[in-house]
């Protein structure tokens, strides 16, 4: 807190520019992190009924979950996964760079971590169109082995739920995470590592919600 | 009373005195459509809300009583069985999603929260109006569904009646009621942000008043539950769209997975509801007994432990669904716990009284209509988490009854509490007290003409959400039907007094109740920021009787030594 | 107590549940009843401008003594809360465990009615006939939404789900005509969808019985149905598919293929006809069909009528 400044006044420093609800800028920062955690809990909520339900499904067909989840890319999704955790590692990097005041390359890693976070939508998209074509996506082409098809369905509608509000989630992410790499680069923000780090927290749920997908949806029965 | 705060501006003018002219305040600061539609001020939003909940409490009144006026006759003379379930539906969903769980936090606690802890506006004003907006959104959907012919499947959306069975606009209302979850959520994330980032110089966490503690404690679980509720809905969407099965049976689903996944949200939803109004009813009941609340400390923790337990008895709503004897009895004894804190709190409101000097304004009379309403109504709770009485008496009358007087009888009747004790505030005018007295003397009569029959008609069996009953149970519903004409008139003359307040209201001063707490200490209507000049708390909350200070309010106030 | 307008105790847990009831309301109601008397007290006594002498001063002493009066105001309705929860919970646990000699009775919900069958192959609609002093245990499943089983008279109630078998038991004590109600939100008609319960001397009944004879019984119409879908072409004396033998099976234990055991009750039967790959007896393959779709939940009730009716012969089903 800048005690020095205990006065009323919006604005202390020409560099500052805080929101006219808040007194000064620690604080404005500090609501903007408790605010992001906040909507972070509650995206756990939301996601874990998701996993909920999963689990119940599961229970009830285990044979063809397993059966199923044979049919997802494997390699695709693998693939996947390592892009998605390399780009979390840039994402660090990046809010180590504007951390240390270092503009230009906070720009950069953050690009980077956004092109690979657009790397991850391309495959998955292929992902979609190659699951098209095998007849594995409900209502629009799906035939499986008649032995499991109905756990199957169930599993794949599953597949489809949950990687598709990853992927929508993911998007967020990207445009957060472009738009601030912008502002990095046009050297805008008078609070560029709290914001990086506010980008961070949600990329790295994001992250977070995949690592959780990937042995739940790709790894059921290869063990 | 004035050394509730020290650095005021000179310029608020100080208990009676009287104004000649009005100075600029966030009503007068701009009069054009687009201030009040892109304003950030939480004030002006929380009218905005406040406008926009009215009218759906008096949509989903109306289908009341042509529920009611159905009812009065065995056979159901006045619509069919089908309109009828619709009724029935639309009044749940309106009165559940787009009154009572916005009613509070998002009207007076908008307007309150920043005022009562000393701050220019909540934490995140652009996310509040989107806030609205999202009710907004929400609101258009559910409403394209009633125009487009209604939906049937009751509120609570049982599977696999509403993914596969009911040939109704589900959907509209599923987007709906989703799109406004969204708007609890923002809502909750900006008190609590609020009440931790904001709070004025001296308000400590124990000088809080009990309105933002109860608050506080909703936010959390309009949070944690809410997105809970959202994906339930969802998953109703895929199943019902796309024949992937989650909930029903036929495809592979669970039908319980649905009930467990819907209480998980609707349970704490019931405190979200009620919780709120505690919060109202301590503030008014200290503010009219001018005596501070009655073990402050205990009221606050058990605010928390309600929040708290409240998300631990969702499967109580389940105890003759199929789920495990076990799980019902677990389920049976946490309901137990969480009547403790309730239980509690009733007591110490009745001790709040206790060396007081009580005047009986409305705000007042609303409050204690509160505390005896809420108590039958928790009362009967305890019957309901007594698992073989359940077993009787669930999905009957008596549910009707015992939710009505928590939600109605208790919120409602906080609500237009909070709402005349801050009316002056708000507006800046004075209403009518005797018009507000014998308006809530006729809704606290005509509740318990509508409601009590009910609860015997539950006790007789009379099975809910019944279109058509055998003839034995008439008198008790004609009882009902009637006391239901006499709560629709007493909910419109509020709107009357009320409305004529605000062109011929008396000015009113900027404390006219002669209560403590930061939000009498700014002017009536407040300026666009709040406070002339940011105030800082050197007393703890509920100041009345300096002297008679309990022992934990002294506690904190050496806490912050 | 006709004062709370409760039906008729008809059943033998009707009165047990009245008297908890009672229980309950006299002891809510009392405190409720003093809280009112307090406050109305307070409220007369303490009014603005009344003369009543108010301490200015609270001490120390009197300080320790409101966190006194706290605590017991906690304790006691803890108190008070754990004695009900208990009682109530027992007198729910007597729910689970229906008397080993009762008689079975088979319930098929759907929109908008109830389909009851008796072991003998009597069916009947919208109508439950039961003999007076006789424990009866109803096997229910629902063809479409779920619904709930009511009968205030016996203070019992039980949802009916799709997909799963719910029970519930009861023993009747008093001969008449009561209500029965479906009591979980069904659709268009929930509120049509009742009829009555109708309890005779166990004599009477037996003539009922006698007057509404069926051509078969549930057992001999499932035997049919063994035959003509086919099971009997694994299941039966002359099957050269390795299949499990079914005579005896109810109501013991099958050990599964993953090293559990399950109880053959009758979930587990129905999940084998619809579901065979869930649970698969140990040393066999899972080469068993699913019959879902193809049979309704009449026939399903028949065919385990029927895998019961050869619980106490050795021999396998021909």
């Amino acid at each position: 807190m800048t005690s020095a400044n205990p006065a009323i006044g919006a604005v202390h420093e020409p560099a500052l520019r805080v929101a006219a609800q808040f007194e000064e800028a620690p604080q404005q920062v500090h609501a903007a992190k408790l605010g992001m955690w906040i909507f972070l809990a509650t995206e756990v909520m939301f996601f874990g009924a998701l996993f909920f339900a999963y689990a119940i499904a599961r229970v009830q067909f285990p044979e063809a979950f397993a059966a199923a989840s044979k049919h997802t890319n494997i390699l695709l999704g693998t693939t996947n996964t390592a892009v998605l955790l390399t780009s979390s590692l840039f994402m660090v990097l990046a809010m180590r760079a504007a951390e240390l005041g270092v503009r230009r390359a906070t720009a950069i890693l953050l690009v980077i971590t956004g092109l690979l976070g657009l790397a991850f939508t391309g495959i998955k998209l292929t992902e979609y169109a190659l699951d098209y074509r095998d007849h594995l996506v409900p209502v629009l082409d799906f035939s499986f082995d008649p032995r499991y098809a109905k756990g199957a369905l169930v599993f794949f509608g599953f597949y489809f739920v949950t990687t598709g509000l990853h992927l929508v989630h993911l998007s967020v992410g990207n445009g957060l995470v472009l738009t601030f790499a912008r502002r990095a680069w046009l050297g805008k923000p008078n609070t560029l590592a709290d914001q990086v780090e506010i980008a961070g927290l949600y990329w790295h749920f994001v992250d977070v919600v995949w690592i959780f997908l990937y042995p739940c949806l790709y790894l059921v029965s290869r063990t | 009373m004035s050394s509730w705060t020290t650095g005021l501006a000179g310029d608020v003018p100080q208990g009676h005195a009287v104004r000649v002219e009005t100075p600029s305040n966030y009503l007068n600061a701009k009069f054009t459509i687009g201030s009040w539609l892109a304003t950030h001020d939480h004030k002006r939003i929380a009218i905005l809300f406040a406008v926009s909940i009215t009218a759906f409490f008096f949509i989903g009144g109306a289908a009341a009583t042509m529920m009611r006026l159905d009812l009065a006759t065995p056979a159901g003379d006045f619509v069919k069985a089908e309109t009828y379930n619709k009724l029935f539906t639309m009044h749940g969903v309106i009165m559940v999603w787009f009154f009572l769980i916005p009613s509070i936090p998002a009207t007076l606690g908008n307007f309150l929260v920043p005022l009562m802890i000393g701050a220019r506006d909540l934490a995140f004003p652009r996310l509040n109006l989107t806030s609205w907006y999202l009710y907004v959104g929400g609101s258009i959907f559910t409403i394209a569904a009633m125009i487009a012919g209604g939906v049937d499947t009751g509120w609570t959306f049982y599977a696999p009646f509403s993914t596969m069975f009911s040939n109704t606009h589900v959907i509209y209302v599923l987007a709906g009621v989703f799109v406004v979850g969204f708007s609890s959520i923002l809502t909750g994330l900006n008190i609590i942000v609020t009440v931790h980032t904001m709070r004025a110089p001296g308000m400590t966490w124990f000088r809080l008043p009990l309105f933002v503690w109860a608050q506080y404690a909703t936010a959390a679980i309009l949070v944690l539950a809410t997105p809970v509720l959202a994906m339930t809905l969802v998953l109703v969407t895929v199943e019902r769209l796309f024949g992937i099965g989650i909930f029903n049976p036929v495809l592979g689903g669970d039908p319980l997975l649905f009930q467990h996944l819907f209480w998980f949200y609707s349970h704490p939803a019931v405190y979200i509801m009620v919780l709120p109004a505690m919060g109202v009813v301590s503030e008014l009941i200290a503010a009219s007994a001018h005596n501070p609340v009655f073990g402050y400390k205990t009221m606050a923790f058990a605010i928390i432990a309600i929040a708290v337990l409240g998300f631990l008895v969702w499967g109580h709503h389940m105890f003759v669904s199929g789920q495990s004897m076990y799980a019902g009895v677990v389920f049976s004894f946490m309901s137990f716990l969480v009547a403790i804190p309730s239980a509690v709190k009733v007591f110490n409101w009745t001790a709040t009284l206790w060396h007081g000097r009580i005047t009986y304004t409305a705000p007042m009379l609303y409050a204690l209509g509160f505390v005896g309403l809420f108590t039958v109504g928790g009362m009967t709770g305890l019957f309901l988490a007594s698992l073989a009485l359940d077993v009787h008496l669930t999905d009957t009358y008596f549910v009707v009854a015992h939710f009505h007087y928590i939600m109605v009888g208790g919120t409602v009747s906080a609500y237009l509490g909070g709402i005349h004790f801050w009316w002056p505030k708000i507006t800046g005018r004075m209403y009518s007290d005797r018009w507000a007295r014998f308006a809530a003397i006729l809704l606290f009569v005509g509740f318990n003409f509508t409601f009590f029959p009910q609860y015997l008609l539950g006790i007789a069996g009379m099975p809910r959400r019944y279109h058509a009953y055998p003839p034995e149970f008439q008198t008790l519903n004609v009882l009902s039907s009637a006391g239901a004409l006499i709560l629709a008139l007493g909910y419109l003359l509020p709107l009357l007094y009320l409305g004529w307040s605000l062109f011929r209201g008396a000015r009113a001063p900027a404390n006219p109740w002669d209560a403590t707490g930061l939000e009498w200490q700014t002017s009536s209507p407040p300026p666009v920021h709040n406070f002339a000049t940011p105030p800082v708390v050197t007393e703890p909350p509920y100041a009345y009787r300096m002297a008679a200070l309990s022992r934990d309010v002294v506690d904190a106030r050496e806490g912050t030594r | 107590m006709i004062a709370l307008g409760l039906p008729p105790e008809a059943s033998t847990i009707a009165p047990r549940v009245d008297l908890l009831l009672y229980a309950v309301t006299i002891v809510t109601g009392g405190v409720a009843i003093a809280i009112f008397v307090t406050m109305i007290v307070f409220g007369i006594r303490y009014r603005a401008g009344s003369k009543v002498k108010r301490a200015e001063n609270v001490p120390e002493a009197q300080a320790r003594a409101r966190r006194r009066v706290e605590t017991a105001w906690t304790l006691i309705p803890f108190a008070l809360f754990l004695a009900s929860f208990a009682w109530a919970a027992r007198l729910y646990m007597v729910r689970a465990d229906a008397p080993a000699n009762s008689m079975e009775l088979f319930v098929v919900a759907k929109q908008w009615m109830w389909k009851l069958q008796h072991p003998g192959g009597q069916r009947e609609i919208d109508e439950m006939h039961v003999p007076r002093g006789q424990p009866i245990k109803l096997v229910m499943t629902s063809q479409d939404v779920i619904h709930s089983f009511f009968v205030p008279a016996f203070r019992l109630k039980q949802d009916v789900l799709p997909g799963r078998y719910t029970e519930m038991w009861f023993t009747a004590t008093k001969t008449g005509r009561f209500h029965l109600f479906c009591a979980e939100y069904c659709g268009t008609d929930h509120a049509h969808m009742g009829g009555d319960v109708i309890v005779m001397e166990p004599a009477e009944f037996q003539r009922w019985l006698n007057a509404h004879a069926a051509t078969q019984s549930m057992a001999a119409r499932g035997e049919d149905l063994f035959r003509h879908l086919g099971c009997s072409g694994c299941h039966g004396e002359n099957a050269s598919v390795h299949a499990p033998n079914l005579a005896g099976v109810y109501g013991r234990p099958v050990p599964l293929s993953d090293g559990t055991t399950v109880v053959a009750d009758e979930r587990y039967i129905r999940d084998s006809i619809l579901l065979p790959r869930k649970e698969v007896a140990a040393g066999y393959a899972p080469i068993m069909p699913s019959f879902t779709g193809q049979i309704g939940e009449d026939d399903i009730l028949d065919l385990i009528a029927y895998i019961k009716s050869l619980a106490s012969t050795k021999e396998r089903p021909k």
